[in-house]
């Protein structure tokens, strides 16, 4: 008797550990059936529009969002040609290029796919518990021949999430010092760094899917 | 105190647990590219602060050099930063050079580096701030 609840009550433990170890929300999964058929080689990579009061937040994830794509396997065309090309046609603000029709997007800059990203937060703030640097991202890829949705994530990081526990004024101290050190030292573009990863990255869930450079690439038979 | 029989289901089924924690872990194969200056030159590009487009080329020739040395790969759109860079400074040939060594290393490149080869001057001008 008492064997058998010892071995129900091991096997009960090791299947809690084996869920939560591989803890995910419950997310239906993404449907890859566009995106495997696009097959995109080539990803232009928009400015991105920015949410939050840091003007300098476009800037911060676009000169990192090439690292994570380029290593999935996919050719990313040069960030600050394209802007530079953006802005020698007029369109000078990021919510003016996502504006611009598909079509045209695909004959000037000759890429498979683009990639539309939104800043939903970026910077250092003040909170009374703690002071974090925080940077908040989604995308969204199209196809550019067909102006498809091929696929969309998001992501998070913050500066607090390895920060170690303290008590009492302590606490107060340690947050207003945070955000001193965070805004001088320009977190927001280590945490961008971080939050672009997450977002691209082909190794979670619903992530984005190996390009044909990547040895790890799954070429649609 | 315990049988084998409990010791053998013990022990497979915390094994198991093991192995569904560690399935979780993901492997990192080594980087195809070289990114040693890449995204930084690119910001400070962008941030537009005091350092020069010809000492962000001495940068970017540099790790262009040990890349080289290492016969390590240049990152998508390197070479193309810095013929950007070339232009903004009125080094044509330099530019040229450099989109079609873009070309060269990465194919997918050609239909955009050829849009930029035959709009140059506009370049050329707006970089000169």
């Amino acid at each position: 008797m008492m064997r058998a609840i010892q071995v129900k009550t091991i096997a009960a433990l090791a299947a809690a550990f084996t869920l939560v170890g591989c803890a995910t929300t419950q997310q239906p999964e993404f449907d890859y059936t566009a995106y495997k058929e696009s097959n995109p080689k080539s990803i232009l990579v928009l400015p991105p529009t920015n949410e939050s009061p840091e003007v300098i937040a476009t800037y911060g994830v676009l000169s990192q969002v090439t690292h994570p794509l380029a290593e999935a396997g996919y050719y990313v065309l040069p960030v600050a040609v394209v802007d530079e090309v953006f802005k020698q046609n007029g369109l000078t603000h990021p919510n003016e290029m996502h504006d611009a029709p598909t079509a045209k997007l695909q004959e000037i800059f000759g890429a498979d796919a683009a990639l539309f990203i939104n800043i939903t937060q970026y910077g250092t703030s003040y909170k009374v518990v703690d002071s974090a640097t925080e940077v908040s991202v989604e995308g969204t890829l199209i196809d550019l021949h067909t102006g498809q949705k091929l696929w969309s994530g998001s992501a998070r990081a913050s500066s607090a999430e390895n920060r170690g526990q303290s008590s009492g004024l302590g606490i107060l101290i340690a947050a207003l010092a945070n955000q001193i050190i965070d805004t001088a030292s320009d977190r927001g573009f280590d945490i961008a760094g971080i939050a672009t990863w997450r977002m691209l990255s082909p190794t979670k869930k619903n992530g984005i899917l190996y390009g044909p450079r990547s040895s790890q690439y799954e070429a649609t038979p | 105190m315990f049988s084998t029989k409990i010791k053998k289901i013990a022990l497979l089924t915390l094994t198991a647990a093991c192995l569904g924690l560690t399935g979780c872990a993901t492997q990192k194969a080594a980087p195809m590219y070289n990114w040693d200056s890449y995204e930084a030159e690119v910001y400070t590009y962008f941030k537009g602060d005091d350092t020069s487009a010809q000492e962000q080329l001495a940068t970017l020739e540099k790790n262009l050099q040990e890349a080289e040395q290492k016969g390590q790969e240049l990152p998508p759109g390197y070479r193309a930063h810095m013929g950007l860079l070339y232009a903004s400074t009125g080094q044509m040939d330099q530019f040229k050079q450099a989109l079609e060594a873009e070309k060269q290393h990465f194919p997918e490149s050609t239909s955009f580096m050829n849009f930029l080869l035959n709009n140059f001057a506009k370049l050329q001008n707006e970089g000169q701030k």
